[in-house]
């Protein structure tokens, strides 16, 4: 049998990458990728606990699918956001869209 | 090493090989196909858990939609897809060395926690967890309100992206 600590440790080091991800790269959408395995983490996590408690306590699943649904509002309102910038000041770097930093 | 421990190191390992990739890759296209890679990997561990319907539905959301409105939208944005300079900004090290204190402390947070090093009891046969997830999604005593509350989500999202991305001119 695995024991939980190899789910925790693995959904801990997706989230890291995906951290890393966020905080380091400059192209918008490569942002975006980052917080999409940062929320898979997090689902990981969420149904390791459910299996490893008390299965007939749907709460850990339940949980999961509404993660998927706020990822997938995320991520449309997120690219519609970079296709609006990207039409507007021609490029998708985070540096560069700094109109509102003095 | 019991076949599941194999199943499930072997799956670890593509899906973190994956998502390293996603974060360092170039090339964003390639970027997207990794993570499909890496989501994939994610629903290998779903199904090992016993989540079957969660395992589908991460290959029908993620994969079949998520990871297809990235691609959509680097190709919309083809022109800066071979970007100039860095893929990094240049607070990159301090990035690394934050990403890595954050793993180091859940790390240590575990080995200090009692219970991490449980195992799962054994499946019972008899238990239909599908149903059980679709009952208490509508039931009232449940989740029916978190579950209408992302609904009204969706339509908001739905309505703001088109708002956002239509060219007003």
């Amino acid at each position: 049998m695995i024991p939980l600590s190899w789910y925790l440790v693995f959904s801990a080091a997706l989230f890291s990458i995906g951290l890393f991800g966020v905080l380091t790269r400059r192209n918008l959408i490569a942002i975006l990728l980052g917080v999409e395995l940062m929320l898979n983490a997090v689902n990981v996590n969420l149904v390791a606990f459910w299996r490893y408690g008390d299965v007939h306590n749907i709460a850990g699943q339940a949980f999961t699918i509404i993660v998927f649904a706020v990822a997938a509002a995320e991520v449309s309102v997120g690219l519609a956001l970079v296709i609006s910038v990207y039409r507007k000041r021609n490029t998708i770097i985070a540096d560069e869209i700094d109109i509102l930093k003095w | 090493m019991t076949v599941d421990q194999i199943i499930f190191l072997i799956a670890a390992a593509a899906t973190l090989f994956a998502a390293f990739s996603v974060v360092t890759t170039g090339n964003l296209i390639r970027a997207a196909f990794w993570l499909i890679g890496a989501l994939f990997g994610v629903a290998v561990i779903f199904a090992i858990l016993h989540a079957s319907f969660l395992a589908v539905m991460q290959v029908v959301v993620y994969v079949g939609a998520i990871a297809i409105l990235f691609i959509f939208a680097v190709m919309l944005t083809r022109k800066d897809m071979r970007d100039q300079g860095a893929q990094l900004n240049r607070n990159w090290k301090f990035g690394a060395f934050l990403s890595a204190l954050v793993f180091a402390g859940l790390f240590f947070l575990l080995r200090g926690w009692g219970g991490v090093s449980k195992t799962a009891a054994a499946f019972p046969s008899d238990f239909d967890a599908v149903a059980a997830l679709g009952g208490a999604l509508v039931s009232p005593d449940a989740y029916v309100l978190p579950f209408e509350v992302a609904s009204v989500l969706l339509v908001a999202a739905l309505v703001g992206a088109v708002y956002v991305a239509y060219n007003h001119k």
